[in-house]
C-alpha cells in the first residue's frame, strides 16, 4: 500500500464534492463552460474508480483501501473509515462509469446547468459515500446525500407528462420520491441506533462497521434482536432497491426525471439499497437475515413477476424501463435471498449489469423524446429507418435485460436462477416465468417503437447526437464485454461475496 | 456565608450589558432621527466586546455567587456567549426593518440588549426566585417588542395575547415556586434534589408544586399543549421580534430547564424516573402535534412556529432523557440549541429581507425566489433542508446526535419516534423549497407577477441582512460536516452542569 491508496478513497468522494462547490461559485449559470467543467470532474472521478478497481487485489480480498480520520472522538466514537471490498469495489466502477456517460448527454440541459450539475456532483459523492464507508454514521450520511438532491432534480430539471386519464406533474414525482426514501432512511436510521444502543450495552457503544461486525461475530446480537432489527434494514434499504410494495415512488420518478438523472437514479441509486442489505444487514446481522430471507425472496419474486407484468402493459417508455427495473431490482433481492454464493454474486453481477443496461436505455429513451418529444409507444414508430444506430444500442439493451447469452445479463441472471434453484425450486420457476414475460415486453416495446413503417411525422427525424451515441457504444462495448469475458469482474464479486457471513 | 460582595466583579459582563442598554437609551436622546441605525451598530459592538470580555474573564471560572444564587461556570459562559452572538445576528437581521418599518428605533435595540441581560441570568441562576427574576426581565422586554408595529392591529393583537398568557404563566410558576417552598423550606435547585432524595414519601403539595413550576416553563417554549399563543403570536409580532421569540427566548428557556433538571432533579435518581415519564409525553405531543400542525399552514410565520414547536418536543426529548451517569443528552441538547438557533436565523434572515422587500409573508409569495435572488434562495434552501434534517448541514449532524443520546438512555421508542415527526415535518419543509425552485413568482396585485410589481426584489438585500446570511450558511455547514470544535465547548459546558 502506497501513499495514493490511502488517499484514494478519499479523494473518490472529495473530487465530485469539490466540483459541486467549484461550480456553486462559478459565473455564468447557463453557460457551456459548466458542462465542459462538469465532464472535467466526471472524467477524474471515472479515471479514479477505473483506477481503484483494477488494483483492488482480489487474491487477497478483504477490505483495502482502507484509511480512518478521527470526526469526533468521545462516546460516540464517530471516525470517517473507508474501505472497499469485493462488493462495493464493482459498484463504485459502476457509478463512475454512469456519472460519466450522464454528464457528457446532459449537453441537453441549458436551464440553470450550472446549479444542475451541483446537485449531480453532490449526488454522486454521496453514493461514493456509502460504497466505501465503513461506519454507520458515514454510511447513514451519504445514503440522505445521495437521496435529498433528487427532489431538485426532478423538481426543476424534469417533466410533467399528461396522460390524458391522468397527469403527472414533476412536483408530484419528485415528492413522491423524496418521501418515499427519506421514509426508509429513517427504518434505516432507527436500526442503526438499536446496534449503536445494544453494542453500548455491551461497553462498546459504537458506529464503526468492522467494530460492530466484530461484536456480531462474537454473538453480541442474540437472535432475537437480530431478527427484531433485521427488517429495518431490509424494508428501510428495500424501499430504495425498489422492493415490492415500496416501489411506486420509482415509476413516477423515472418519468418525471430528466435523462441523467434516470441514468444515475436507475443505474446506480436503486443498487445502493440492495447493497445496504448486503452490507448493514447481512454483515452484522447475520441470523436476523438467516430468519427474514424467506420473506425476501418472496417479495423479491412479487417483485419481478410484478414488474414485468406491470411494464407489459405500459405504453408510456419511461413507464417501462421503470417498471423493469422493479422487475430487474428483484432479481437482486432474490439474489440476496438464497444465501447462496453463486445466486450472491449473480445479484452483484446483475447490479453491475442492470445498473449498465438500464441507464443506456434511460440515455436512448431521453435522446428520442428529446426529439419527438414523446413518448407514447402508440405515437412511436418506425424509428428504425429514422435513428437506426439508436435502435441498434436499444436492441442490445433490451436484449441483455431478457438475458440473451454473450450479454451481460444473461450471465447474472443464470447465476441467480441457478442459486434460487438450489434454495427455493419453486420460486425459481416463477422467477424464470417473469424472465419470459421480459422478453415480451421488451420485444413489444422495440416492434411498436422501433419497427415498421415510420409515420409522416417522423420524417424529418434524425438519429441521436454523436455525444450520445459515443457513450451508448460505450456503455455497449461494456454489456458486451462483460457477457462475454465477465472473470475481471467475477472474480473480484466472488471474493466479496465469499466474506459475507452465512454464505 | 460569603458576603454579598464577594467575587462580584465575576458579574462584570452583566453590569456592562445593562450599562450598554443604558447606554444606548441615552444616546437615543440626542440622536437625530434618519441616525438611528448608529444605536444598532452601538450595541453590536458593544455586544461583540463583552463576548470577548467575557471569554477573557470568565474562561475556566468555577464559581458562584450570592451564596449560589448565580453559578459563573462553563455552562453559563457557554450559554452566555451564545446568547450574545445571536444578540448580534439579531439586531443585524432587523436594522434594514426597524428603519423602515418602525418608529422609536432607538428603544428597540436597548429593549433587545435588557431581554439579553435576562436571558444571561437564566443561564446562570440556580435557584427558583432568580431564574424567576430573570424571566421576567426577558418576557417584559419581549412583550414591548412584539407591540413595536404599533399601528398594526395584529401587532397590537399578538402583543396583549403574548402578555396574558405569559403573565398567566408567570403567575402559575410562582404559585409552584411557593408551594415548592412551603413543602421544602428552600428554593435551590440543589437543595430542591437533595429535599427530594430524602423524603421517604413526597407530599402530594411538592408534586403539585414542581408541576406548576414544569407548566409554566413548558408555557415558555411552547410544548404542547401549552403552546397555543405562539402561532398567534409569531405571525403578528413585527417579523425579527419572531425571529427573536423562536431563537433566543426559547433557547434561554431551554437553558434554565436544562439547570433546573440537571440539578435539581437528576441526582433524585428515583423521583426523576417518575419525571423522565411526564417530559417523555410532553415531548411526545409536542413534537407530532407541532409537525402535523404545520402541515396545513399557508402563513410562513405560522409555518416557522408550529417547526419550533415541532423542534421544542426534539429538545424536550433529549431533556427526557438526561442522566446522571451520561453526558451524551446534554450534550446533544445544547448542540440541538446552538445548531436549531443558527440554522433559523438563516431561514429567518432570509425571509426578512423578502418581506422587507415585498411586504409578503405567505408561503406561496416565495415563488420564483430562485430566479431573482439566487444567493437569498440557496441560503434559505439550506437552511430548510438543515431543519428538515438532512445533510450536508447543522439539521443532520444534531438531529443524529441527539437522537442517539435519547436512545442510548434506553428511550428507543422515544427516539423512533422524533424520527418518524421529523419525516412528517419534510412535507411542509419541501413546500417552501418547493416555491423556491420550482414554482414561477406570484401574481402581484396589479395584474402583474410580484417580482414586476416590487423592483425591490431584483436588489440585492441590505448590507447586514447580507452578512446574516453568509455567516449563518456557513455555520450550518461547518456544523454539518465537522461539528467537532463546538462539540468540544459543549462537552465543557455540560460537564460543568452534570458535575
Amino acid at each position: 500500500m502506497n501513499d495514493f491508496d490511502q488517499v484514494a478513497l478519499l479523494l473518490l468522494i472529495i473530487v465530485p464534492l469539490v466540483g459541486s462547490l467549484t461550480m456553486m461559485f462559478m459565473p455564468g449559470g447557463d453557460s457551456k463552460e459548466s458542462w465542459y467543467f462538469a465532464i472535467f470532474i466526471a472524467a477524474i472521478s471515472l479515471v479514479l474508480a477505473l483506477f481503484i478497481f483494477a488494483r483492488y487485489d482480489y487474491h487477497e480480498g478483504g477490505f483495502q483501501y482502507i484509511a480512518s480520520y478521527e470526526w469526533l472522538p468521545g462516546p460516540l466514537d464517530i471516525r470517517l473509515s473507508l474501505g472497499i471490498d469485493g462488493i462495493s469495489a464493482p459498484m463504485v466502477l459502476l457509478n463512475g462509469i454512469v456519472l460519466f456517460g450522464g454528464v457528457l448527454v446532459s449537453q441537453t440541459v441549458n436551464h440553470r446547468t450550472r446549479d444542475f450539475f451541483v446537485l449531480l456532483f453532490a449526488l454522486s459523492a454521496g453514493v461514493y459515500g456509502v460504497f466505501v464507508a465503513r461506519d454507520l454514521f458515514f454510511l447513514f450520511f451519504f445514503y440522505e446525500l445521495a437521496v435529498l438532491p433528487m427532489y431538485l432534480l426532478i423538481g426543476v430539471w424534469g417533466s410533467s407528462t399528461d396522460f390524458k386519464t391522468f397527469l403527472r406533474t414533476k412536483e408530484y414525482g419528485a415528492m413522491k420520491l423524496l418521501i418515499f426514501l427519506v421514509g426508509g432512511s429513517i427504518l434505516v436510521w432507527i436500526g442503526i441506533l438499536a446496534l449503536y444502543v445494544e453494542a453500548s450495552n455491551m461497553g462498546m457503544g459504537t458506529f464503526s462497521m468492522s467494530g460492530l461486525q466484530l461484536l456480531s461475530e462474537n454473538g453480541a446480537f442474540d437472535s432475537k434482536f437480530q431478527t427484531l432489527v433485521f427488517p429495518l434494514f431490509m424494508v428501510g434499504f428495500g424501499v430504495l432497491a425498489g422492493l415490492w410494495p415500496f416501489h411506486t415512488w420509482s415509476p413516477d420518478g423515472h418519468v418525471a426525471a430528466p435523462t441523467a438523472v434516470s441514468m444515475l437514479h436507475a443505474g446506480v441509486l436503486m443498487k445502493l439499497g440492495a447493497y445496504g442489505i448486503i452490507r448493514v444487514g447481512m454483515f452484522l446481522l447475520p441470523e436476523g437475515a438467516d430468519a427474514w430471507m424467506p420473506v425476501l425472496i418472496t417479495l423479491g419474486t412479487v417483485n419481478v413477476l410484478y414488474g414485468a407484468i406491470s411494464a407489459m402493459s405500459q405504453t408510456d417508455l419511461k413507464y417501462i424501463i421503470g417498471y423493469s427495473s422493479v422487475s430487474h431490482m428483484g432479481y437482486v433481492l432474490m439474489g440476496i435471498a438464497t444465501l447462496d454464493n453463486i445466486g450472491m454474486g449473480g445479484a452483484v453481477l446483475q447490479m453491475f449489469s442492470h445498473g449498465m443496461m438500464t441507464a443506456l436505455m434511460f440515455l436512448l429513451v431521453g435522446s428520442v423524446y428529446q426529439k419527438t418529444h414523446t413518448r407514447d409507444i402508440n405515437v412511436l414508430n418506425g424509428l428504425a429507418s429514422r435513428m437506426p444506430v439508436n435502435t441498434f444500442f436499444f436492441a442490445i439493451a433490451g436484449l441483455a435485460s431478457l438475458g440473451l447469452p454473450g450479454l451481460s445479463g444473461f450471465i447474472a441472471e443464470f447465476m441467480v436462477f441457478t442459486g434460487v434453484f438450489r434454495t427455493y425450486l419453486p420460486l425459481a420457476i416463477l422467477a424464470v416465468i417473469g424472465a419470459a414475460i421480459t422478453a415480451v415486453y421488451i420485444l413489444r416495446l422495440l416492434a411498436r417503437t422501433f419497427l415498421g413503417e415510420p409515420d409522416e411525422q417522423w420524417a424529418n427525424l434524425t438519429d441521436s447526437s454523436p455525444v450520445e451515441l459515443s457513450v451508448g457504444a460505450a456503455f455497449v462495448a461494456v454489456i458486451i464485454f462483460v457477457g462475454v469475458w465477465p472473470d475481471p469482474l467475477m472474480r473480484v464479486i466472488n471474493v466479496g461475496v465469499q466474506s459475507i457471513p452465512g454464505v | 456565608m460569603t458576603s454579598l460582595s464577594d467575587n462580584l466583579e465575576l458579574l462584570t459582563p452583566e453590569f456592562a450589558l445593562a450599562g450598554l442598554a443604558f447606554l444606548v437609551f441615552a444616546v437615543d436622546l440626542f440622536l437625530p432621527e434618519g441616525k438611528k441605525i448608529y444605536l444598532g451598530w452601538l450595541s453590536i459592538v458593544g455586544l461583540i466586546g463583552l463576548i470577548v470580555l467575557s471569554l477573557l474573564m470568565l474562561w475556566g471560572e468555577e464559581e458562584t455567587l450570592y451564596d449560589g444564587l448565580l453559578a459563573v461556570d462553563d455552562f453559563s459562559l457557554f450559554f452566555k456567549v451564545f446568547f450574545m452572538g445571536m444578540g448580534v445576528f439579531i439586531i443585524l437581521s432587523s436594522m434594514d426593518f426597524v428603519e423602515k418599518r418602525l418608529k422609536h428605533q432607538g428603544e428597540f435595540y436597548g429593549l433587545l440588549l435588557f431581554s439579553l441581560l435576562g436571558m444571561n441570568i437564566m443561564a446562570q441562576s440556580r435557584e427558583l426566585l432568580t431564574a424567576y427574576i430573570a424571566l421576567e426581565l426577558l418576557s417584559f422586554s419581549l412583550y414591548v417588542l412584539a407591540a413595536y408595529a404599533k399601528d398594526s392591529d395584529k401587532s397590537n393583537e399578538s402583543a396583549l395575547k403574548y402578555i396574558i398568557v405569559g403573565a398567566v404563566s408567570s403567575a402559575i410558576l410562582l404559585y409552584g415556586v411557593s408551594m415548592v417552598y412551603s413543602t421544602l423550606g428552600v428554593t435551590k435547585f440543589e437543595e430542591i434534589a437533595i429535599g427530594l432524595t430524602a423524603a421517604s414519601e413526597v407530599s402530594p403539595a411538592l408534586w403539585v408544586g414542581i408541576g406548576l413550576i414544569l407548566v409554566g416553563l413548558m408555557f415558555k417554549v411552547s410544548a404542547v399543549p401549552f403552546h397555543m399563543w405562539a402561532p398567534d403570536v409569531y405571525e403578528g409580532a413585527p417579523y425579527p421580534v419572531t425571529a427573536y421569540l423562536a431563537i433566543g427566548s426559547k433557547a434561554a428557556a431551554f437553558a434554565l430547564i436544562l439547570r433546573l433538571v440537571a440539578e435539581g432533579f437528576v441526582p433524585a435518581a428515583e423521583r426523576w424516573e417518575q419525571w423522565q415519564v411526564v417530559f417523555a409525553v410532553l415531548a411526545c405531543m409536542t413534537m407530532l402535534v407541532g409537525n402535523l400542525v404545520a402541515l396545513a399552514q399557508k402563513n410562513l410565520k405560522r409555518l416557522l412556529a408550529y417547526s419550533s414547536i415541532g423542534h421544542a418536543g426534539f429538545i424536550l426529548a433529549g431533556i427526557t432523557a438526561l442522566s446522571a451517569t451520561s453526558d451524551l443528552p446534554s450534550n446533544g441538547v445544547i448542540f440541538y440549541l446552538v445548531g436549531y438557533s443558527i440554522t433559523n436565523l438563516v431561514v429567518f434572515a432570509a425571509v426578512i429581507a423578502f418581506f422587507n422587500m415585498t411586504g409578503r409573508e405567505m408561503i406561496s409569495d416565495l415563488g420564483g425566489l430562485a430566479d431573482s435572488q439566487p444567493f437569498m434562495a440557496a441560503c434559505l434552501g439550506m437552511g430548510i433542508f438543515s431543519l428538515a434534517g438532512l445533510p450536508i448541514f447543522a439539521g443532520f449532524t444534531m438531529k443524529f446526535y441527539l437522537f442517539t443520546a435519547v436512545a442510548s438512555e434506553g428511550y428507543l421508542w422515544l427516539a423512533a419516534l422524533a424520527i418518524f415527526s421529523s419525516l412528517i415535518s419534510l412535507y411542509y419543509y419541501l413546500q417552501i423549497i418547493r416555491q423556491i425552485y420550482i414554482e414561477p413568482p406570484p401574481p402581484g396585485v396589479n395584474g402583474g407577477t410580484l417580482l414586476d410589481e416590487n423592483p425591490a426584489l431584483r436588489k440585492a438585500p441590505g448590507f447586514p441582512l447580507l452578512i446574516v446570511l453568509a455567516s449563518g450558511a456557513a455555520g450550518t455547514i461547518w456544523l454539518g460536516i465537522y461539528p467537532r470544535p463546538l462539540l468540544e465547548a459543549i462537552e465543557a459546558a455540560s460537564r460543568a452542569l452534570m458535575g
